[in-house]
């Protein structure tokens, strides 16, 4: 395997982590909150396609539109959409008191149904698949860092190869790394998840951090819809359900952590290794493995190897069952609503 | 009015639906001064207390906290004011640390010292005499060391005003005294304390003045130098009780069971029980007396067929007819047709035994499942024990449909009991039967293992309350650590050594 590959290999592994990093990064701070947001997907869909729609209405019949505006409006638009869904998710289980889990199932299946909507209307406005155009948006998300991008050698290709969301991500996973293990706050955030009973009595304004938990917890999950849409796809839109499947692997990376954001960081990476995995492995690899398992053709492996970032998956939901230190398991309340006077 | 005065309740009540908790009380509380709080189940006096707490919020009535008019509108106003309350189920985060349990939902700063915090607790655990390691997480402390984490939460915050929900219903007799030390501790220091709960002894002892609820309503206050269990009791029930239990002694005892070398290791592969040894008799009731989890479920549950025992330890069962089985390894629904029954009561009541949202007819059911060949169940047997349980017992429901997590403690833990009894068992085991009942229902319950005993059924019971143990019981099988630490003569033996028992191995203290 020459070196140029395994480069092209990891730097595909950072793209496509960064999107599941966000993703689970804001999922942890909504599951510290005791609240189990399945809406995942569904918040990520709302990101993309606020972003998209947002700098395509900016862009589309302006001669010449400023990258960096186009990207500003981009990031608000996504941000508002992603954080009405997870508003929305608040008011069903926090204020109505609904069942989290078919609430968080629902929001997948309307914020995919709202996203490909509106993002089967841009295709049509644009004129057909491959035609919207939100060039300068997309450059300045893919963007690179102009010194340490060029003149480090390999460095460069490794570690600065990426639009600054890269960056943004990581800095998010630190922060609110940070901000459970250090704050005031981030200790309240935790024992509202733990025991809301207990924090309220403790005076802790439960309602409050689960509505601000959740709601940024789910803007950061839109950031990864805007990271797919704007740098992953460059700038168009899939009806594939591609972001549906980051999605869910995006919730199986929060348990793979421990609720640990800092360890979302190298998680993420872990899993867009796995990913990848089909494109990159060596021919002579192959043709080995596919006279063991007895098929003709070494490129039917591939088929084999994309399930590896699922089987992976499986295999760790088996070991985290089995973890027994109650430090890494999940916040108690998780699921549960809150209701004080219920008795 | 009296510059003691801490608190003042005036015409306070709360509803909840068609429910009346609490019917316009008024009470005072004083500083320096240890006030008990006494009522049966559901008479309102932790409604009430929660009310000051901050926890719910009053229909009506007005508080009057240093002599001023106050709204509490949360806990967070309640520690303003300088109220705390140490509930029954404690209010801990367990996988935090002491220190960060105690800083919960404290203002200040953005970032927290734990430094400093731990500093800060281990010098009021001094002042009071406390044993408390700051940074020590929650889940690895016992029930004692939890609910001294409770207080000094609370006293770190600095109140003076101090309420603890039955706080003694978990705790052994010495752990008892020395709580009760650091409460007088605190009243030397000019302290409010209000004490909540429904023994009688913990009152007599402790407290300066009793006051007496009955159902929502406050009934009086009697300064404790004048007040006798007689006194008390009527009050708190509204009518005249016996509070002896009639205790047999064992006709003609026969050996039912014979445990060996019994071992258990639990759902976290730790060893629950460690080379358990005893008999059990058929007309007698042998009690278990233990900290809390000692290993009493296990025991339990290993009888009854739901735990795995390790190799080398046998249960055998001697059946009326002569014959001889051993137990070990049969299924948990043949151990049941031997007439080996378990009502095992949860703190939470409902989780083992009973399904919630099923009526009393369902939950009898529930154990009838594999009667009859039909594929369709027989609703009508099911039915009629359900209605005779109700009548017998005297279960208050609605219907014999309504969902049993509607009725009262009392009544659900009378629909386990009663079902487990309606079967005609050989050996009945009842783990916590009267958890959380109060003086009246308790008696209850213990009448119906006595009658059951004069039958000649072998009933093994797992009690909290040593008092009761004591004059329930016939032997006493003690646990400790697992470990079986004597088997007693419940006529003879005093408290103190069944206390002292529960928490030292005699083999130990030989050694040493």
């Amino acid at each position: 395997m020459s070196l140029t590959s395994l480069l092209a290999w990891l730097n595909a592994a950072v793209t496509f982590g960064t999107i599941i990093m966000l993703g689970s990064v804001g999922e942890i701070l909504t599951e510290k909150s005791g609240n189990l947001n399945l809406g995942v997907p569904g918040i990520m869909y709302l990101g993309a396609i606020g972003a998209l729609a947002g700098a395509f209405f900016y862009e589309n019949g302006n001669p010449a539109p400023n990258a960096v505006i186009s990207l500003i409006i981009s990031i608000v638009c996504a941000l508002i959409a992603s954080g009405l869904g997870g508003l929305l998710y608040c008011f069903m289980t926090v204020t109505l008191r609904a069942n989290q889990n078919v609430t968080g199932l629902t929001l997948t299946i309307f914020g995919s149904g709202v996203a490909n909507f509106f993002g089967g209307s841009l295709v049509k406005l644009s004129g057909g698949v491959g035609q919207i155009s939100v060039a300068a948006a997309s450059s300045a998300y893919r963007a690179q860092i102009p010194f340490l991008s060029q003149k480090l050698g390999i460095i460069s290709t490794i570690f600065f190869n990426y639009g600054f969301l890269t960056y943004i991500a990581i800095l998010i996973a630190v922060a609110a790394g940070f901000y459970l293990k250090k704050t005031r706050s981030g200790l309240n955030l935790r024992a509202v998840g733990e025991n809301p009973a207990t924090a309220d009595a403790a005076g802790i304004n439960v309602t409050k951090y689960k509505y601000l938990a959740t709601t940024i917890g789910a803007m950061i999950e839109g950031l990864g819809g805007v990271y797919y849409v704007m740098d992953y796809i460059k700038g168009t839109w899939d009806t594939g359900g591609g972001i549906e499947a980051l999605g869910w692997l995006a919730v199986a990376l929060v348990i793979f952590t421990s609720w640990k954001p800092i360890s979302a960081i190298w998680g993420s990476f872990v899993f867009g290794i796995c990913y990848w995995v089909y494109l990159y492995i060596p021919g002579s690899i192959s043709a080995v493995l596919a006279k063991a398992v007895g098929t003709p053709n070494p490129s039917h492996m591939q088929n084999l190897y994309r399930m590896i970032p699922y089987i992976v998956t499986i295999i760790i939901l088996i070991l985290v069952s089995k973890r027994k230190r109650r430090d890494s398991q999940n916040p108690q309340s998780l699921g549960i609503s809150y209701f004080r006077e219920e008795r | 009015m009296d510059d003691r005065s801490a608190v003042r309740m005036e015409n306070v009540s709360k509803r909840f639906g068609s429910i009346i908790a609490n019917d316009h009380v008024s009470m005072n509380i004083n500083y320096g001064e240890i006030l008990s709080v006494l009522g049966e189940n559901g008479s309102g006096k932790t409604t009430l207390m929660n009310m000051l707490a901050g926890i719910y919020y009053p229909d009506e009535g007005y508080f009057y906290v240093n002599g001023k008019e106050v709204t509490i509108k949360s806990p967070h106003d309640a520690y303003k004011l300088g109220i705390g309350m140490i509930h029954q189920h404690f209010k801990l985060i367990d996988v935090f640390t002491a220190a960060e349990n105690i800083i919960l939902g404290i203002e200040g700063s953005r970032t927290y010292d734990l430094k400093e915090v731990n500093k800060r607790v281990r010098e009021i655990a001094e002042q009071y005499g406390f044993d408390i390691d700051p940074e020590q997480k929650v889940y690895d402390m016992s029930v004692a060391q939890k609910q001294t984490l409770e207080i000094v939460k609370i006293l770190y915050r600095g109140a003076n005003i101090l309420i603890l929900d039955e706080p003694t219903a978990v705790l052994t007799p010495q752990e008892t005294s020395r709580l009760f030390k650091i409460l007088r501790a605190m009243r030397a220091d000019g302290k409010a304390i209000v004490l909540i709960t429904h023994k009688l002894n913990e009152v007599l002892e402790l407290s300066d003045r009793v006051t007496i609820m009955r159902k929502g309503q406050y009934i009086t206050t009697i300064p404790t130098p004048v007040a006798t269990e007689q006194i008390l009791t009527e009050a708190m029930v509204g009518e005249k009780v016996t509070l002896d239990i009639d205790r047999p002694m064992p006709v003609n005892p026969v050996k039912r069971l014979e445990i060996r070398n019994l071992t258990v290791y639990n759902d976290e592969q730790f060893k629950a029980l460690d080379n358990v040894s005893f008999d059990v008799y058929g007309g007698e009731i042998l009690g278990i007396a233990g900290i809390s989890g000692s290993g009493q479920k296990e025991l339990l549950e290993a009888i009854a067929g739901l735990q795995r025992i390790e190799e080398g330890g046998s249960i055998t069962y001697y059946d009326p007819d002569g014959n001889v089985r051993e137990l070990t390894g049969v299924s948990v629904r043949d151990i049941r047709n031997l007439g080996i029954h378990l009502s095992f009561v949860p703190e939470d009541r409902l989780g083992m035994g009973l399904v919630a949202s099923m009526g009393m007819t369902e939950n009898m059911m529930l154990k009838e499942y594999d009667r009859g060949r039909s594929p369709f169940v027989n609703r009508s047997a099911s039915e009629k024990v359900a209605d005779e349980v109700q009548k017998e017992l005297d279960v208050v429901t609605p219907s014999l449909d309504t969902p049993v997590r509607k009725l009262s403690g009392g009544n659900v833990q009378k629909v386990l009991v009663g079902r487990e009894i309606a079967a005609e068992p050989i050996i009945l085991m009842t783990a916590y039967a009267v958890r959380g009942l109060d003086i009246n229902k308790s008696y209850t319950i213990y009448n119906l293992l006595t009658e059951q005993k004069k039958k000649g059924v072998a009933v093994i019971y797992v009690g909290e309350d040593l008092d009761v143990l004591l004059a329930l019981a016939d032997r006493i099988l003690v646990l400790c650590g697992g470990k079986e630490n004597g088997v007693l003569d419940a006529r003879s033996v005093t408290k103190e050594e069944v206390g002292r028992r529960m928490t030292n191995l005699v083999s130990e203290e030989k050694a040493s």
